[in-house]
């Protein structure tokens, strides 16, 4: 399945990557810089950089690390800063950013998040491990399997229903903390107590779950929220800065409550 | 001959038996073993009673006992994870291993549709029986109607859980569950989240798993890829597996191995699947005495976006449910390929799926659908960019609908597949039609498992995609994300006490011969890799083989072709060994090493898959074989001779697979053809 | 860290309003600045609601200033490394500028402690025991008019993003049009209090007042 290179060649661009390189956690990094040329707009960001892979390998050099899995925009394992925006400058995600959204002769700087809270592995590729942590921390709505009791036995009003969805949609890619000055994560944990928040189920543990979350979010070295705003217009799933209002009233009233 | 049913394929034995009614296309590449059972089921009781007859009779393990147990679950998608939170909850030791950064990537995250549960909350007709039915109909007949009939019993729990962890799932204005029809049938049964249903359910599996972690009772490791199950004594006792980062290896001992590892459905290289999805852990286990069952069996789903070039790494599925009201068309003139689609008037267009099958048109199953684009363009009749001189695509066109309903109704209701379609293609779909192709998108073969989902290797148990066991020959939309969770949350923690009440087991240590074994399996092939220092790399091996199983493995299936692939598939092996080209090193995060072992196993699975298909002369569900078909081009299943379950054994390197028949019987449902004219 | 942000806005907010008094001649302003002293007396002392604000006010920037250094140094630690290329889309002049904007007050109101209250400097040589007149002189001279100037830019600024700030920190803004609310609060406080406040000294200068 090849396509015929000549109506690529057609559109081809020529582009300028500059890329961090950094061999592995604990050594040092820098940009390199590679040329790319015949980069069709129809691939997407990724592609591109398979394209550059092939090339490096093929002169012995090792292939830049990068991080995709399902590249359809949903699993969250990709994600690059690209000329310091992160995911790019379409509002997506970095596998469904496409070439067509530059041009010929683009220089594009490619970085890893920076964030100490995701330390870099390899190259571009960092260790998100801290979310799950603060999922772990209260992240859930406690309920064994086969203890459910019949689905249809609590009625979620249709606006609760769907506002619970428009911030379940949170990929957990960390765009949010890429892009915050401040390296907080509160958009991302913002998400999760409104989603959680708004359902019925989720009452009885909507006190500790702000408190825990938020603690272990410190504990991980996130930065506090200054309500830039730079999370929300870079998530790819269009979370709003609602989320970081809702967390801050949830956690006004479970301080109230004494936790 | 075709209307065989029940009476009929009872006698397969005396077929096999007997050459003149039996073809064998597959002589020559394989040898035939003992036939297969399936013991565990208690299929000599009504069919609503096996389930509970079941649980009832699998032993239990005292709670002060299950901490003693450890269990190893391999894979976080629907069905890793719901298993290994369920196991944590019950008290047992979990370890639970993914490929990805976190578990919640595993790739039942990207399933769009929605899951079916036989509630009948619309109070349209809807049964656990009818859920049966459609689901053993839908798998062309090749499927255990215990199992299936289990997972129809066990769908209406996994929406009450689901619900219960807070799963948003669409709701009425009233706040009850919404549900839609999906994948052509005729009752509303599929839950959904907008288009997303796959990540809420994971999402909410996931956070299962985390308060386990929490708790205690379950330990995750995350860029973990499992590389090899210890089997000590004949029994599964734990996995090698390298930490993606540093690049050590692992050894993990366990009581019992689960495996959730999903399906492989990127031996195809392009597919809708991830990148990382992979059959090695199933390979692996394979290797080691597991058999695999139908893998020639592959769901290709006819709404893709068309490949656009030689560097495309993966293909995006749009939802079927785009068939409800686009109409799928191509030009009549080949000359009018290249043309803007608007300027061809209605009377140049071929309608073929509304021409050819009247009653059902555009929203024919998808097998049919895929096979009808492919014969469109295989005659030249394609649409789109030429890739390789030809062009695969078809039109679907929504212009009439958004005259019908309006362009904000159309909007409404598949905005966002129309946004993800201009990001992808970069065109228009509410001014130019849509293109479409088929990709592959599923498997329905994977590791055989009884009806304790265990493997034919004791204390290695299998579930989700990576198993074989529910879907037959075909698997309806909507039905592997309850597959995944019903054998997760419902269906594994019973089976599996049975199992453990035998332990614990004896200890074994590190340095025990099997241990050892499997340990220098995995370095020599490590090492193998890094030291061939050959000059192509993993990728272009992958996409070579891709394109072999697409060519001759993929919609339509033939002796000659399948004899070829197997060729030319044993010539790119032996190239690849001699001449592929991985850099980097062992010790350190090296993703060109991740792919060589999986293209590595990707190829002997290929070529099992190949002799599979070539066995199977038969059409049946997703496997259509160009020799078995009825005048008009329909497929023709055989149960006569196929009503079996191809179970293969490894038959060692330079072996040939022994294939086992598990026959299958139905007691419970008629066997009938299907027509959909 | 918003509660004493609302603070500093409530007492500015004040602050301004009798500040505005001077609009009203010498004896209401002065009239102004001893009730102030006097209110609530005999039940308080004579500058008894003074020291109420004084103190609440310390306590505020105590408050006020560690959580900001404490945000920072946490920001600084959050992000060791930093990106070579990063582009802001979202954030906005003030907001980007909380830290620095921040301290320049800290300092302006030294200053101005300086001059007003604690020192009472009259830099053209006049009266100093005279409110009215200590404003009226300082303002004749175009360089202090700058001063107050360019601390007045500097508080509009940190109160734009302040009053946004604040009302989603209290958890004031669930919605997107909550949200819009506060952004225009945001603008609306920053421009009605700078603007309040450097009526006085352009008046000053200008000789509208004299
Ligand atoms: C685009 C798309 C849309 C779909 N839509 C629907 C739908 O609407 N309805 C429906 O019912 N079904 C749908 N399906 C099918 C369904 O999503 C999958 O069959 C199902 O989710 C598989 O779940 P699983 O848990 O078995 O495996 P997966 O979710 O694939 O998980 C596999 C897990 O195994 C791990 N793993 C794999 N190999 C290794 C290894 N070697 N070492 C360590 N870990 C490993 C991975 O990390 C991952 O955690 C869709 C599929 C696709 C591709
Ligand atoms: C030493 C001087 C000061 C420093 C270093 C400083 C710094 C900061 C910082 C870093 C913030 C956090 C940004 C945020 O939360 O959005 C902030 C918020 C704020 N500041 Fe200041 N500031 C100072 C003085 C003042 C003064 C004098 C005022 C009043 C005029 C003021 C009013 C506010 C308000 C209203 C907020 C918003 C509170 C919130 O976000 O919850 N600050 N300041
Ligand atoms: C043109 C602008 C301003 C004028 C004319 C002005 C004038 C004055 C005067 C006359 C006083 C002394 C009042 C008294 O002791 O009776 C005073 C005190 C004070 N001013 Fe201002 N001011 C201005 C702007 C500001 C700003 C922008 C701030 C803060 C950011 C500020 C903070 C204060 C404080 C904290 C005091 C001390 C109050 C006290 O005594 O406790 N002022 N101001
Ligand atoms: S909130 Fe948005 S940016 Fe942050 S992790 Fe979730 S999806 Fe990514
Ligand atoms: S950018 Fe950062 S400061 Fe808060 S509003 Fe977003 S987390
Ligand atoms: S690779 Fe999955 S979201 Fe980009």
């Amino acid at each position: 399945m090849s396509a015929s290179t000549t109506e690529e060649a057609k559109t081809g661009m020529k582009l300028t990557l500059k890329i961090w390189r950094q061999p592995d956690a604990t050594s040092s990094g820098k940009l390199h810089t590679y040329q790319l040329a015949d980069v069709s707009p129809d691939m997407s960001f990724l592609e591109m950089l398979d394209v550059l892979n092939e090339e490096l390998n093929a002169k012995g050099e090792d292939p830049v690390a990068f991080d995709s899995d399902c590249r359809e925009g949903i699993c969250g394992m990709c994600g690059l800063m690209i000329n310091g925006e992160a995911h790019g400058p379409e509002v997506t995600t970095t596998c469904q950013l496409h070439m067509r959204s530059f041009s010929d002769g683009d220089v594009i700087t490619i970085e890893p998040w920076r964030s100490d809270a995701f330390p870099v592995m390899k190259d571009l590729c960092v260790d998100r491990q801290a979310f799950d942590r603060i999922i772990q921390s209260g992240g859930y709505i406690s309920v064994n399997t086969g203890s459910a009791p019949e689905a249809h036995s609590v009625q979620v009003p249709k606006d609760a229903a769907d506002r619970a969805f428009d911030v379940a949609t949170c990929i957990g890619c960390g765009a949010c903390v890429a892009a915050c000055p401040n390296g907080s994560a509160s958009l991302f944990i913002g998400a999760k107590i409104t989603h959680l928040g708004e359902l019925p189920q989720g009452q009885a543990e909507r006190d500790s779950r702000v408190v825990d979350m938020l603690g272990q979010h410190d504990a991980e070295g996130f930065g506090g929220c200054t309500n830039i705003g730079e999370c929300a217009a870079a998530c790819p799933k269009e979370i709003p800065l609602d989320v970081i209002s809702q967390l801050n009233k949830d956690l006004r009233t479970a301080m109230l409550h004494g936790r | 001959m075709t209307d065989s049913n029940y009476e009929f394929s009872a006698d397969i034995e005396g077929h096999a038996d007997s050459p003149a009614a039996f073809s064998d296309d597959a002589a020559g590449y394989y040898t035939l073993g003992e036939p297969l059972a399936d013991t565990k089921a208690p299929n000599d009781l009504p069919i609503s009673e096996r389930w509970s007859t079941r649980k009832f009779e699998a032993r239990l393990v005292n709670p002060a006992n299950r901490r003693k147990l450890s269990i190893i679950v391999v894979g976080t998608g629907l069905a890793g994870a719901s298993a290994a939170a369920t196991l944590g909850e019950a008290g047992y030791v979990v370890k639970s291993f993914c490929y990805q950064d976190s578990p919640r990537r595993a790739h039942s995250i990207a399933a769009q549709g929605g899951i079916n549960a036989a509630k009948n909350y619309k109070e349209d007709g809807d049964s656990v029986h009818r859920l049966f039915y459609d689901t053993v109909k839908g798998g062309d007949y090749r499927s255990r109607e215990s199992n299936v009939y289990r997972l129809a019993e066990v769908s209406t729990n996994i929406i009450d859980q689901c619900v219960a962890q807070g799963v948003p799932f669409a709701r009425e204005y009233g706040g009850l569950l919404d549900n839609r029809s999906f994948g052509g049938v005729q009752v509303s049964r599929t839950f959904y989240a907008r288009g997303q249903t796959g990540q809420q359910l994971l999402i909410g599996a996931y956070q299962a798993l985390e308060r386990q972690v929490a708790a205690g009772t379950v330990t995750t490791y995350t860029r973990h890829e499992m590389l090899e199950v210890i089997v000590v004594d004949g029994k599964a006792r734990g996995i090698i597996a390298r930490d993606m980062v540093t690049g050590e290896i692992e050894t993990h001992l366990a009581d019992v191995v689960v495996l959730a590892s999903g399906g492989y459905g990127n031996v195809f290289y392009l597919s809708t699947n991830a990148m990382g999805c992979n059959v090695t852990a199933a390979w692996r286990a394979h290797r080691k005495g597991a058999y695999m069952a139908n893998p020639c069996y592959t769901q290709i789903h006819p709404t893709c976006i068309p490949v656009s070039g030689s560097h495309q790494s993966k293909l995006t599925l749009m939802s079927e449910s785009l068939r409800n009201d686009g109409r799928i068309w191509v030009p009549k003139d080949k000359a009018d390929c290249a043309k803007d689609p608007r300027d061809i008037p209605e009377e140049d267009r071929d309608y073929y799926l509304e021409r050819i099958y009247p009653s059902f048109g555009n929203l024919v199953p998808r097998d049919i659908a895929s096979r009808a684009a492919k014969y469109q363009c295989d005659d030249g009749r394609g649409v789109g960019p030429e890739v390789d001189g030809v062009r695969r695509g078809v039109y679907l066109d929504f212009a009439d609908a958004i005259k019908r309903l309006g362009r904000d109704a159309v909007e409404s209701k598949y905005g966002n597949l129309f946004d993800m379609y201009a990001r992808i293609t970069g065109e228009d779909p509410y001014e130019v039609p849509m293109r479409i192709y088929p990709a592959v998108h599923y498997v329905m073969g994977g590791l055989w498992v009884d009806y304790d989902l265990q493997s034919t290797i004791p204390g290695l148990f299998v579930t989700g995609e990576a198993n074989f066991s529910d879907h037959g020959a075909n698997r309806l939309g909507a039905s592997a994300l309850m597959q995944g969770l019903a054998d997760g949350y419902f269906v594994l923690p019973h089976t599996i006490r049975d199992y453990l009440a035998d332990g614990p087991f004896e200890p074994i240590s590190e340095d025990h011969p099997a241990v050892v074994e499997a340990q220098q399996n995995v370095q020599d092939r490590i090492n193998h890799f890094l030291t061939v220092d050959g000059t192509r790399s993993v990728d272009s091996y992958h996409r070579e083989l891709g394109n072999i199983m697409w060519e001759y493995c993929g919609m339509e299936r033939t002796e000659t072709g399948l004899k070829k692939a197997i060729e030319l598939i044993r010539t790119l092996k032996d190239d690849f060994y001699r001449n592929v080209k991985v850099l980097g090193t062992a010790d350190s995060l090296n993703q060109s090493l991740e792919k060589a072992g999986r293209v590595a196993d990707f190829f002997e699975l290929g070529e099992l898959m190949c002799i599979d298909a070539l066995n199977r002369r038969e059409s049946c569900g997703g496997h259509f074989r160009g020799e078995s078909q009825t005048e008009d081009g329909e497929a023709l299943r055989h149960d006569d001779q196929f009503a079996y379950v191809a179970a293969w054994e490894w038959g060692g390197e330079d072996g040939q697979p022994v294939l086992h028949k598990e026959d299958l019987t139905y007691t419970a449902i008629e066997m009938k053809q299907r027509s959909y004219k | 860290m918003a509660v004493s942000g609302l603070i500093f806005i409530g007492f500015l907010l004040i602050h301004m309003y009798g500040n505005l008094k001077v609009f009203a001649g010498h004896d209401a302003f002065n009239e102004y600045a001893h009730h102030l002293r006097t209110f609530g007396e005999p039940m308080l002392p004579y500058g008894g609601l003074l020291w109420i604000i004084r103190v609440t006010l310390i306590a505020a920037l105590v408050a006020h200033v560690s959580s900001a250094v404490m945000l920072t140094i946490r920001a600084g630690k959050a992000r060791t490394t930093k990106y070579a290329v990063k582009k802001n889309l979202a954030s906005s002049l003030s907001s980007r500028t909380m830290r620095w904007g921040g301290l320049a007050l800290f300092i302006f109101v030294i200053w101005h402690l300086i001059h007003f209250t604690i020192g009472k400097v009259n830099p053209t040589g006049g009266a100093t025991n005279d409110p009215y007149q200590l404003v009226v002189d300082s303002f004749g001279l175009w360089w202090m008019v700058l001063i107050y100037l360019a601390a007045l830019v500097a508080v509009g600024l940190h109160l734009h993003h302040g009053t946004w700030s604040a009302m989603q920190t209290l958890g004031l803004t669930g919605s997107p049009r909550a949200r819009s609310r506060a952004k225009a609060a945001g603008l609306v406080i920053a421009v009605l209090i700078a603007g309040g406040f450097a009526l006085v000294p352009l008046s000053v200068l200008f000789g509208i007042v004299a």
